[in-house]
């Protein structure tokens, strides 16, 4: 006979404020295997918790129901109360009498009836319940991080510097990211490449990291501490090994005039190229879409010209096979072209730019070397319009969020080219001011009142071009929305920031959640940031949402400090609640009848075949098997079962069909 | 082909040549225009300043008698019109509550039944893979001009690109036009300020007017009552205020549709213009490269008849 006791919970007000927990104790105590119930004012509190333990050991309860709030918080305190006075923590269970009943009806009669039902329902299964042991998985010590900008690096350094393996996997020919083409940063105005070629170079030189760029994941299996990972390494068509990053083979290359994908189209580089010149690494790679001997079959001057010998025309794609114990997406984010906005031309007026294409030109690195020209026609404007929320905010564009970052470059770009252009006009278009951040509101306010920059609150409704110059349409709409226009030589929209769009299969590679606009998902947007709610992925910056700098840092040091944590034990521990297919004594050994339908379905893969043999070794039979360490507990095999040889531990279909019955 | 017609106050009264052309073309190509029976004003730009319930009803009643007429889809040329109906259309179904009340008052069923075409919409229906028999290619550079009521707001149009649309300019190729690339396609001419604000809608079709010639225009092509009136009958004021003259004609789509068929001048309406509407001078010999009609009924070149004023 069970020994049930029930614990009921007032939670204050939010519980007894609504429903009679007097009366639900009373009743709880009739249900037939109850031992006890008594209720308390907060029975997560330490006297509550130990009116648990006491009990426990008193009225030697054989299963505890806590009727209280939703398990989700509360679940592991009582079941570490259990445990400590000696019960298996699975035999105690959660009745949710606040989230699913006090908070959702008014005070009366038939809530108390209902609350009363729950309890009912749970002791019913408590008394089915079974003791479970955590699963023990061990953790493989090696990190997977994906991505190679300022957020992937300082997670791969903070992993490695703490003493353990990082893979870098980066898409592009180097590391850098986005960060590689800023020219300055806000609101310090430093050099962005001077404070981030230093990391670059540190993660090139770290023991502990492995780098793989130009290179992309492939798929990723396995679960917390125990994932493979297949790297696919694209094709350099060059030998790393050999090539000593002289240059020559760009310089003689005769295609020359591809856009350049790190100056944002403005500037040009040749077929075999490297990025930029502090690349890391310093190797270049050859880009087959305009490679001339790949669209003609024949030229072959690099590597006619390379004096090592380390063109490799004929390099295939190479998949590399990793096992990494944890992973942490740093894929970053990309921002909309100038050709989404019809409004402003969709994207054919060449002096209309993005925020990162005038970074570029406001780079010393950049096409013109600095200096803030058109790109028309190479003539320093005279006036500037920015524009800032070009997408942003805006539910028309299908981007309701804000990208964050754009007031405080729009404010740093019309200062760039205040300082450069001392008589030159910048304005700068704006729907609010979001300066939120350590020296953020001063460095608008600097923009604005020391280097005069014009702010007009109000948005611009078209752009269009008009003897050689644009005229820019808006709104002041603090002076009672007049009509303004400005005659403009070049035009900055400071474009939405979205996530890459290879985000969503990333997303699915992972088995990670996404949202709408394809930002992958955390686990919790206030208490778990950089976890995602699969186990051992985890996030940091843009990919999650937009980041400036300093958010991106902290994220990838969050992410790794999650990491190190999770490999600062040999094994983990999982909750049991996985499926198990029933085995029996011989001659059936199991009801499983090895249909495998759940071999299918499972979308884990945790699907075993077990055979089953005689003494001499003989297969008598096949049946199905779940490996404890990949499955999730989510029940698909179970009721997919045709001959029920399946059960979830914790969750049987006996005791599902108690709490049904005792309804 | 057969369509209901919804002709609303303005097609019978300021801007009957809008009617004449649209019938002169129905009467060309095989479509029976059934006008919705008893129709009622659609409310315009009136009914909404004044009772929101007022400007769902009054083109609720409209479409809930094309309803009944079983007819599954209505012409609609007046771009207000066409606003009020789609925009009522867009809140009665979006909201059952509101459907009930509106359905109420006018005492009849609604259930949305009856597509609602614009002007572009219905002229693309029409011509779209019928074998045309193009007798006099526009060969102008036209500006199609759009307005702003056609287009706006996008969620509940649903049509074409909002900031840029493009299918009055791809019909407009394939009756021989040359469409410019022009940033005022959708601007506003002042619409209805026209009685109470002449000054305003002066200021605001001088702007549509001189963007279409500085990016080369020749004919305007409106497709709008308000946006013809305001840029053809207002001209006189227009230049003014402008201090300038503009000699750029302004057609309705159907005209264009019509000069192009070789329908006759007066048929559509032609002479009712104020601003006197001049064939360009059609290129002589050599077949124009464009149109490569296999049958062409009269080469010809009948010199346009010139403007009748």
């Amino acid at each position: 006979m069970s020994r049930i006791g029930v614990f009921i919970c007032h939670c204050g007000e939010n519980i007894a404020g609504t429903v009679d927990v007097a009366k639900v104790a009373e009743a709880a105590s009739k249900i037939p295997g109850v031992a006890l119930a008594v209720d308390y004012k907060y029975m997560c509190s330490d006297p509550g918790q130990n009116m648990i333990k006491d009990a426990i050991k008193e009225k030697k309860l054989t299963g505890v129901v806590v009727a209280a709030c939703s398990p989700r918080m509360h679940e592991p305190t009582f079941r570490n109360a259990c445990a400590e006075a000696g019960l298996n923590p699975f035999l105690c269970e959660m009745a949710n009498i606040r989230e699913q009943c006090s908070w959702v009806h008014e005070k009366s009669d038939v809530t108390t009836a209902k609350a009363i039902e729950l309890v009912r329902v749970i002791v019913e299964k408590v008394k089915r319940n079974k003791p479970l042991y955590p699963i023990k998985v061990p953790v493989t010590k090696t990190a997977l991080v994906l991505g190679g900008g300022i957020g992937g690096i300082q997670a791969a350094l903070d992993i490695a510097n703490a003493g353990h393996k990082v893979i870098l996997v980066e898409k592009q020919p180097s590391i850098g990211g986005h960060m590689a083409q800023l020219s300055e940063t806000f609101p310090t105005l430093d050099c962005s490449q001077c404070i981030l070629t230093p990391r670059m170079v540190e993660v090139a030189r770290h023991p502990n990291i492995t780098l793989y760029t130009y290179s992309e994941l492939e798929s990723l299996d396995g679960f917390i501490g125990n994932f493979k990972a297949r790297i696919r390494k694209k094709a350099r068509g060059v030998d790393e090994k050999l090539c000593t990053g002289c240059g020559v083979c760009m310089q003689k290359c005769p295609q020359k005039k591809i856009p350049s994908e790190f100056d944002a189209g403005l500037g040009k580089r040749p077929a075999i190229y490297v990025p930029f010149p502090q690349a890391v690494p310093n190797k270049p790679v050859i880009d087959r879409e305009h490679c001339t001997y790949y669209k003609k079959g024949k030229c072959r001057v690099c590597e006619k010209f390379c004096e090592k010998k380390a063109v490799r025309l004929d390099q295939q794609d190479e998949i590399i096979e990793v096992d990494v114990g944890a992973v942490v997406a740093a894929t970053g984010y990309d921002i909309k072209g100038t050709d989404f906005f019809p409004e402003y031309g969709y994207g054919k007026y060449p002096d209309i730019i993005n925020g990162l294409q005038f970074e570029r030109l406001a780079s010393a690195s950049g096409p013109t070397l600095g200096a803030i020209k058109r790109p028309s026609d190479g003539k320093e404007p005279e006036t500037i319009v920015f524009v800032s929320c070009a997408g942003s905010r805006d539910p028309a564009k299908g981007i309701n969020y804000c990208s964050k970052i754009c007031c405080m470059y729009t404010a740093k770009h019309a200062m760039l080219y205040k300082h450069k252009n001392h008589h030159g006009k910048a304005y700068v278009f704006y729907m609010d001011i979001r300066a939120g951040g350590k020296m953020y509101e001063e460095f608008v306010r600097r923009a604005i009142e020391e280097d005069g920059v014009v702010y007009i609150r109000g948005r611009v409704s078209r752009i269009y071009q008009e003897d050689g110059k644009l005229v820019v349409k808006g709104a002041d709409s603090l002076l009672g929305g007049e009509p303004i226009e400005i005659k403009a030589d070049l035009v900055v929209l400071a474009t939405a920031m979205v996530a890459n769009s290879d985000a969503e299969q990333l997303a699915q590679k992972l088995k990670v959640g996404y949202d709408p606009y394809h930002f992958l998902s955390e686990a919790h947007p206030k208490l778990r940031p950089v976890e995602t709610n699969t186990a051992g992925i985890f996030l940091a910056g843009a990919v999650q949402a937009p980041k400036d700098i300093p958010e991106t840092v902290a994220t990838g040091s969050a992410a790794a400090a999650k990491v190190i944590g999770l490999f600062s034990s040999a094994e983990l521990s999982r909750e049991p609640v996985i499926a198990v297919v029933n085995r029996l004594p011989p001659p059936q050994f199991s009801t499983c009848t090895g249909c495998f339908l759940c071999e299918k379905a499972c979308p884990f893969q945790a699907i075993e075949r077990e055979e089953i043999k005689d003494r001499k070794g003989n297969v008598i039979k096949v049946v199905a098997k779940v490996n404890p360490g990949l499955c999730q507990g989510c029940g698909t095999c179970v009721a997919l079962c045709r001959v029920k040889a399946i059960d979830l531990q914790g969750f049987s279909n006996e005791q599902i069909l108690a709490e049904v019955l005792a309804l | 082909m057969k369509l209901g017609y919804f002709p609303g106050c303005s097609l019978q009264g300021m801007d009957i040549d809008f009617n004449e052309s649209v019938f002169a073309l129905a009467r060309r190509t095989d479509l029976h225009l059934i006008e919705i029976p008893d129709w009622n004003c659609c409310g315009s730009t009136s009914a909404h300043n004044v009772s929101h319930l007022l400007s769902l009803a009054l083109p609720a009643r409209i479409l809930a008698l094309a309803e009944k007429a079983g007819l599954d889809e209505i012409l609609v040329p007046c771009s207000a019109c066409y606003q009020r109906l789609m925009t009522a259309q867009h809140e009665l179904l979006e909201n059952d509550e509101l459907r009930k009340e509106v359905v109420d008052i006018i005492e009849m069923d609604y259930k949305g039944t009856s597509k609602i075409l614009n002007i572009i919409e219905g002229m693309v229906k029409i011509f779209s893979g019928a074998e045309l028999k193009i007798e006099k290619p526009l060969n102008a550079k036209v500006a199609c001009y759009y307005g702003c009521l056609m287009v706006r707001p996008p969620k509940v149009m649903k049509f074409d690109r909002a900031e840029d649309p493009q299918s009055m300019d791809e019909l407009m190729k394939k009756f021989g036009a040359d469409p410019v690339d022009w940033p005022f396609k959708t601007e506003c001419c002042g619409a209805g300020l026209t009685l109470t604000r002449t000054d305003l809608v002066c200021k605001l079709s001088a702007k549509v007017i001189e963007s279409a010639i500085k990016n080369g225009a020749e004919i305007i092509i409106v497709a709008c009552p308000m946006c013809h009136a305001n840029l053809d009958m207002r001209r006189a004021d227009i230049e003014k205020a402008a201090g300038k003259k503009y000699n750029i004609p302004v057609l309705y789509i159907t005209q264009a549709i019509g000069l192009a068929l070789g329908i006759n001048e007066k048929e559509l309406g032609m002479h009712r213009h104020f601003v006197p509407f001049v064939l360009p001078e059609q290129p002589k010999a050599a077949p124009s490269a464009k149109p490569a009609e296999p049958a062409k009924p009269e080469v010809g070149e009948k010199p346009a008849a010139g403007a009748e004023e």
